[in-house]
Order: C-alpha cells, then sequence, then structure tokens
C-alpha cells in the first residue's frame, strides 16, 4: 500500500542523506520526498511516500525513529489526513487548441502563471490522483515540459504532528 | 585560558574516563598526537594496522563493559578501520572513533588523503559527526559517547578537520549532562505488556528462554540467571549470549541455530512459548522461517523496537532493558503458580541423550574438539576466549563452556575475520589479570598478523590457539556438504613456519602434533604468565562442524557428526508432550 510518511528531523547537514541512505541501504522504496525547514528553522519536515505492505512500513517507521537526527515520525496514512502536490507544466497552444485546453484548465482549478503565443505555464496543485488526472486530459504532444513536487502532507484538523 | 581543538579533545576524552586509545597517526591528526603525547592518564595503544585498533577498542569494550576509543588519520587511515567499526556495530559494541579530517577549506577539493569519513561510514554506524567550528568540540565528544553507550550501543564516529584542531579558543567546563530532542535513551517497559507476558508464561507447557547478546549488553546476567532458576525454565544462547546464562548448569541447553545442539533447536521447534530477551531472530537462528518455531507464541524483549517482528512477528513485543524487563518479570511471577512443565523436560531430556556433540577420535590426529576440550581444562574455564571466524569459532562456542558474561568475545554479526587477536589484546588491556586465549585458524590469524608487533611493544600476554587444518575449513566444509567436493580455493598451500614466526616477532612458538603433547603444550603455555604463546596445533583437516542446519532447514532438520541421514523429526514428537 502507499503510505504517506512525514518525519520531523535535525536541520542539520548530513540528515537528508542518512533518510536517503536507509532506503537504498535496506531497499526500501522512494516514491517522492520533500523537505524543507519548518517555522523553527532548527527543524525541518519531510514528507516520503513510500509503498509496501505493512511489514515493510512498520520497518520503515522505525528505522526513520532510530535515526539519531529524527526528533519524530509518524504515518500519516494511518490517521486523518491532507495532502497535496504542486505541478507545473508547460502547455502548448494552438488556435485550434486553446478554448478546449482554457476549458479543461478550469474544470481542474488549474492556474496559468505565465503565457506566450504557443505556450502556457500552468499550476495545479491537489492529490497526487487529481494531478495524473489532469495530464492524461492532454495529449502527449501538448504537454512540453512537467515537474512535480511530490506529495507534502499535513494531519487532520483534529491532530498535531 | 586558551587551549587549541586537540587539547579540548583529549581533556574532553580525560573528562569521559577514558583510560585507553587505540590508534594510528598521520598528517590530519599530528595536531592531536602532539596533545595527546602530554597526556599522562591516557594510554595510547599503537597498533600496526588501522583495522587492528578498532578491534582492539572493541575488545577492550566488550570485556570490560566500557566504550572503546579509536583514533585515526584521514583518508587511508578512516577506510582501512571500517571493517573494524563494522564489526562494532553489527554486534552493538559502544565505540567512539575520531578520525582526522583535511583542513575545513580544503574538503571537497579531492585534497590529499581526502575522503568522505562521514559519508563512508553513515551505514555501518550508530552515529557521526563532521565537527565544523572549535566550539563543536566538547559537546559533540560528550553526545557521541552518550549514544555510543546508551540504549543500544554501537560506534560514533566524530571526524574532525586538521584546522579546527589547531584553533584556539577560551576553555570551557566540559558539559556534565546532555539532552537531545530527537536521542532519547530511556525507555521504561510496559508494564501491561509485562503483566500479558508473566500470564502466558505462567500457563506456557513448553516454554524455552532465548538469550542473545542484549543479556551481556544489558549487564543482565544476574536478573537473567535468578529468572531462569525461577521459573525452571529451559534455556539456549545464541552466539552472541554465551556466558549469560551458565552453560554447565543444567538449565541451559547449550548454543541454539545453525550449529546448536540437537536439544536446544528441538526445543526451539517443539515449543510453545518462545521469550526473546534480547535476541534478534537472525537468520543463523531461525533458518527457513516458514519452518521456524511452528507452534510457538513469542514474547520479544529488546531495546531497539525496530528489532521487533522485524523477522518474526511478535505476540507480546516488550520494548526495554533486559535488566529492567527481567527484574520485572521476576516481580510479577514471584508468586504466580506456573504450568507443569515436567514433561517437556523429560522429552528435553530424551533429545539430551541424542549427544549431538559426541566426536569420533581418530589415532594419529588431533581433533579440534580435543583442543578446545583441553583448553577449557587447563584454564579450567576461566579464560577469556576471543576467536576469529570460521569452524574453529564455532567449536570454541560448543566445547569451551562460557560461565561468565563478557568472556566470550567474538564477531558474530558481520563474522570478521582478524577480529580475534587485536580483540584479544583489547581484552587484556582491560583486563590484564584474566588469562586471554585466542583461539584461531591457520586462515584468520593471516588477516592481522601484524598486530603481534603491538603486542610486543605493550606487554600484552596472550594464548594464540591457532587450529591449523591447512584449510579455510568452513569453507572446505561448505564446499564437502553443497557443491560435491569441489574444492576452490579453499586450500593454503604455502602456510608460514607459525613458530618461527612468533619467536621473529619476540614472542614463543609451540608446534603440536601429537595429542599427548597438547595438553602438556597448553599448561606451559599458560605458565609464561609474562609472554604471548603462539600454540600452533595441527588438526584433522577433515573435521567439520555438527550439529548442522543446512540452508533451507528448519530447527528440525539437523545434520549430526557420524549419521549419513539427515536427522529429521517431525511435530508429532512433541506434540505428545
Ligand atoms: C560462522 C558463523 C556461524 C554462526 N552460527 C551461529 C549459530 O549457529 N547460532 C547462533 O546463535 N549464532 C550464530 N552466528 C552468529 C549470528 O550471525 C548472529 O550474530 C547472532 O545469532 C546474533 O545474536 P543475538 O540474536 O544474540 O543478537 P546480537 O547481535 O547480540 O544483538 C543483541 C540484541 O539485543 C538488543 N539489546 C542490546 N542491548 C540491550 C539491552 N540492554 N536490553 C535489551 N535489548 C538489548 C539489541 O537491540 C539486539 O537486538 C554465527 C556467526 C558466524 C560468523
Ligand atoms: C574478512 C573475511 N573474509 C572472508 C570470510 C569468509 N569466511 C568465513 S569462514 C572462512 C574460513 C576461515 O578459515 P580459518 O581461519 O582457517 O578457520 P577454520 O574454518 O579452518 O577453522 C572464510 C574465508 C570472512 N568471514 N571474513
Amino acid at each position: 500500500m502507499r503510505h504517506i510518511i512525514s518525519v520531523i528531523l535535525e536541520n542539520e547537514a548530513g540528515a537528508l542523506s542518512r533518510v536517503a541512505g536507509l532506503f537504498s541501504a535496506r531497499g526500501f522504496n522512494i516514491e517522492s520526498l520533500t523537505v524543507a525547514a519548518t517555522t523553527d528553522s532548527t527543524l525541518s519536515r519531510m514528507t516520503i511516500v513510500s509503498v509496501g505492505d505493512d511489514g515493510i512500513i512498520e520497518q520503515i517507521v522505525k528505522q526513520l525513529d532510530k535515526l539519531i537526527d529524527v526528533v519524530k515520525v509518524v504515518d500519516l496514512t494511518a490517521t486523518e489526513h491532507i495532502e497535496r502536490e504542486l505541478l507545473l507544466a508547460k502547455i502548448s497552444i494552438t488556435s485550434d487548441t486553446q478554448v478546449d485546453v482554457e476549458a479543461k484548465l478550469d474544470q481542474f482549478n488549474a492556474k496559468i502563471i505565465d503565457a506566450a503565443e504557443e505556450v502556457y505555464i500552468v499550476e495545479l496543485a491537489g492529490k497526487s490522483q487529481k494531478i495524473k488526472d489532469f495530464l492524461s486530459a492532454f495529449n502527449a504532444e501538448q504537454i512540453i515540459e512537467v515537474s512535480r513536487t511530490g506529495v507534502t502532507g499535513v494531519t487532520g484538523v483534529c491532530h498535531k504532528i | 585560558m586558551k587551549l587549541n581543538g586537540a587539547q579540548i579533545l583529549v581533556n574532553s576524552l580525560k573528562s569521559e574516563g577514558v583510560s585507553h586509545v587505540f590508534g594510528y597517526p598521520g598528517g590530519a591528526v599530528l595536531h592531536i598526537y602532539d596533545a595527546l603525547n602530554a597526556c599522562e592518564d591516557i594510554k595510547h595503544i599503537l597498533v600496526r594496522h588501522e583495522q587492528g585498533a578498532t578491534h582492539g577498542a572493541d575488545g577492550y569494550a566488550r570485556a570490560s563493559g566500557k566504550c572503546g576509543v579509536t583514533l585515526v588519520t584521514s583518508g587511508p587511515g578512516i577506510t582501512n578501520a571500517v571493517t573494524g567499526i563494522a564489526t562494532a556495530h553489527m554486534d552493538s559494541i559502544p565505540m567512539v572513533i575520531i578520525s582526522g579530517q583535511v583542513p575545513s577549506p580544503l574538503i571537497g577539493m579531492d585534497a590529499f588523503q581526502e575522503v568522505d569519513a562521514v559519508g563512508i561510514t553513515r551505514s555501518c554506524v550508530k552515529h557521526n559527526f563532521l565537527i565544523r567550528d572549535i566550539s563543536e568540540i566538547a559537546i559533540t565528544i560528550k553526545k557521541a559517547f552518550h549514544i555510543a553507550t546508551t540504549g543500544r550501543p554501537g560506534p560514533v564516529l566524530i571526524d574532525i578537520p586538521k584546522d579546527i584542531t589547531i584553533a584556539k579558543m577560551e576553555v570551557e567546563e566540559y558539559p556534565k549532562t546532555i539532552e537531545m530532542r530527537s536521542y532519547k535513551s530511556t525507555i521504561k517497559a510496559s508494564d501491561h505488556q509485562i503483566k500479558k507476558a508473566a500470564e502466558m508464561l505462567a500457563n506456557s507447557k513448553r516454554p524455552i528462554l532465548y538469550a542473545g547478546g542484549g543479556c551481556i549488553i544489558g549487564n543482565s546476567s544476574k536478573e537473567l540467571r535468578e529468572f531462569t532458576h525461577m521459573t525452571g525454565f529451559p534455556i539456549t544462547q545464541t552466539l552472541m549470549g554465551l556466558g549469560a546464562y551458565p552453560m554447565t548448569d543444567n538449565q541451559s541447553l547449550g548454543m541454539l541455530g545453525m550449529h546448536g545442539t540437537y536439544e536446544a533447536n528441538m526445543a526451539m521447534h517443539g515449543s510453545d512459548c518462545v521469550v526473546a530477551i534480547g535476541s534478534r531472530f537472525d537468520d543463523r537462528i531461525t533458518g527457513n522461517l516458514e519452518k521456524f518455531c511452528p507452534t510457538a507464541k513469542f514474547i520479544h524483549i529488546d531495546i531497539d523496537p525496530s528489532q521487533i517482528s522485524k523477522n518474526v512477528i511478535a505476540d507480546i513485543p516488550i520494548v526495554g532493558q533486559t535488566k529492567q524487563v527481567l527484574q520485572a518479570l521476576i516481580d510479577q511471577m514471584k508468586d504466580k503458580k506456573l504450568a507443569d512443565i515436567s514433561n517437556w523436560w523429560s522429552q528435553i531430556e530424551e533429545w539430551r541423550k541424542v549427544d549431538s556433540l559426541a566426536y569420533k577420535k581418530s589415532p594419529g590426529v588431533i581433533k579440534p574438539q580435543t583442543v578446545i576440550e583441553t583448553l577449557y581444562e587447563v584454564t579450567k574455564g576461566k579464560a577469556i576466549v576471543t576467536s576469529d571466524v570460521g569452524q574453529h569459532q564455532m567449536w570454541a562456542a560448543q566445547y569451551y563452556l562460557f560461565d561468565e558474561p563478557r568472556q566470550w568475545i567474538n564477531s558474530g554479526g558481520l563474522g570478521t575475520m582478524g577480529f580475534g587477536l587485536p580483540a584479544a589484546m583489547g581484552a587484556k588491556l582491560a583486563m590484564p589479570d584474566r588469562d586471554v586465549a585466542c583461539v584461531t585458524g591457520d586462515g584468520s590469524i593471516q588477516m592481522m598478523l601484524q598486530e603481534l608487533s603491538t603486542m610486543l611493544q605493550y606487554s600484552t600476554p596472550v594464548k594464540i590457539i591457532n587450529l591449523n587444518n591447512g584449510y579455510l575449513g568452513m569453507v572446505r566444509q561448505w564446499q564437502e556438504f553443497f557443491y560435491e567436493k569441489r574444492y576452490a580455493m579453499s586450500y593454503m598451500e604455502a602456510l608460514p613456519d607459525f613458530v618461527k614466526l612468533a619467536e621473529s616477532y619476540g614472542h614463543m612458538g609451540i608446534r603440536v602434533e601429537k595429542e599427548e603433547d597438547l595438553k602438556p603444550a597448553l599448561i606451559e603455555a599458560f605458565n609464561q604468565k609474562e609472554h604471548t604463546v603462539f600454540l600452533d596445533i595441527v588438526t584433522d583437516p577433515s573435521e567439520n562442524v555438527f550439529p548442522m542446519i543446512p540452508a533451507g532447514g528448519g530447527h528440525s532438520d539437523m545434520l549430526l557428526a557420524g549419521r549419513d541421514e539427515m536427522v529429521s523429526k517431525d511435530e508429532t514428537d512433541f506434540n505428545a508432550v
């Protein structure tokens, strides 16, 4: 199953490579990983998406917890949570397709953040599935370039990590 | 008063109570050596290879329970040390390794003798640090010792650039305590889980205690003995746990696992309740997981939550120190009425009668098992025994009956050939009044021979028991069993004259070729209190280690000595109990 694991860790050089090294050394898979400082600049927050059966996810959580730099680990998927991913995409437009493209952007609530004669740069935030659906709404030729951030997440309104 | 980084570092080690540092100098650590030279409280042991430094510190730590300390230079210094660090890591041994690094401005420039020490060691340390400023030295050393010695112990590396060791600052007092928000070493086991475990144990009809290295690391031999006596349960120990419970006691079934005794493995196979106490269900124990303990419930006591339900799902996990958990179990079970297990013991006695460690002597050759039995006799079972890796290691574990913790020192997890000799040196430095023997093989001993020179310099009289079978015996055994006797590269054609070799290093050497000379030679060796003695004992080249569970087998599938067929007992045997 797909799990979203949220990790609070010391904002120190090398902390990221400890986490990445742990995944490669133990053969765990990483689907995506995002990391940035928190409001406390001495701490970072990392969100990792991984796929595995319950035993593997349990090991991942325990092994992460064991890293000396890690302050807290939460498997978001095990509780109520919100997840989002950000997509930036360059989409080609022609006079023939412009209307259709704009309709799709509207439908998905995607925003045009820059435009030129034959191209839009659009931004879309949402669950990974929504982003996949959005991308598959276009032909391969229409999508010039795609950059996704990977998932980030928080526990629901009733929880605090 | 202003001190330089090297002086602060040495003072910090002093504040940690460090008595011995095992090391080897080089450019990046010269300032540290200069400061160390001026310090009278710390004895530096100049090894002959950095791997010897880490194994030496490791042996010192295992024998004494204290933290081992190693000091090496950058580049090849630290890469040479990696094998020893990984060895300590696999067996959860507390160690602090200080490695010099190129000066800060040169880091990342492919400078002379630069390697990414923190990167290279990341996966084989409990934690590591790169010091970036002189003000971090004392606090980092405090943290390193704290992390290395608490919780599940392990090696911690501190990489320190040369420029920081010569920078100066006003000295501050060494921190007395340390708080780390990301590292909590004190874990109190759940009372609820302990009550549940006590309940399950009281009702178990076929219980077995399976004690491991965690009982020795956690200094809980006393509690383990009390608990075992109180319950009357049978107990088996892993290779790393030997001595936590006296092997000469009747409740002890000996070692379990791949080369464990018949009774220990059969009892695991037949048990209805297995209590893992500081042991981690290693694959050398479980064999084929599908065939492992088919009728048992598991209680698993471990300080490291990631060990629990890793290989075997625990029915009752208990995260905590063996010492505290065993004490709590004793308190819980004191007044409980336990199920009658006399039938279980009768069954175990039947298995014992198989006498799985029996072996046949043949005239004209010395059996390696006889050597260990004689060593036991001559040392009255009291020596500290280190070993290398191979058949000799297994024979030492099987035939020397360890009664005390920290008496048996070997590399179980990584299985590092070359460990035995420097570890014996470290153990002798920690316990100068004890007899120390290093049981080794003609292959392993050649991996760290150079430390014979260190042992002369620091007068660490150790007795080297070389079971010389002319082969990489353990490899040869596998080739005999599983590769139709195709002995690829397991024969050593050109062995040195070990007696002359020992003599050239300034030690004594004795060659033993006949069984009647064995005991007198051992007595002579142990009478030489001031000397390291190298006993080169020619043993039967074709002898194999039994019992053996072949790959893919379960505990009831054992090859026993002198029987062509594999003994395979199925479950009906013990279900009757
Ligand atoms: C050639 C060869 C053959 C081998 N054959 C065998 C064999 O037949 N049988 C065998 O048993 N082994 C054998 N081994 C060794 C094997 O590879 C493992 O090293 C060994 O089985 C592990 O022992 P352990 O389970 O006691 O764990 P250890 O490696 O000793 O680990 C200790 C465990 O206790 C925990 N712990 C540490 N401190 C505490 C504390 N204070 N409180 C609570 N928990 C704590 C740790 O977290 C860890 O999980 C062999 C090795 C070699 C090289
Ligand atoms: C550094 C290292 N290299 C290789 C091995 C694989 N290995 C395990 S046992 C063994 C043979 C050991 O031979 P020897 O020391 O002569 O002991 P014996 O088995 O003959 O008693 C080898 C090569 C190892 N454990 N360690």
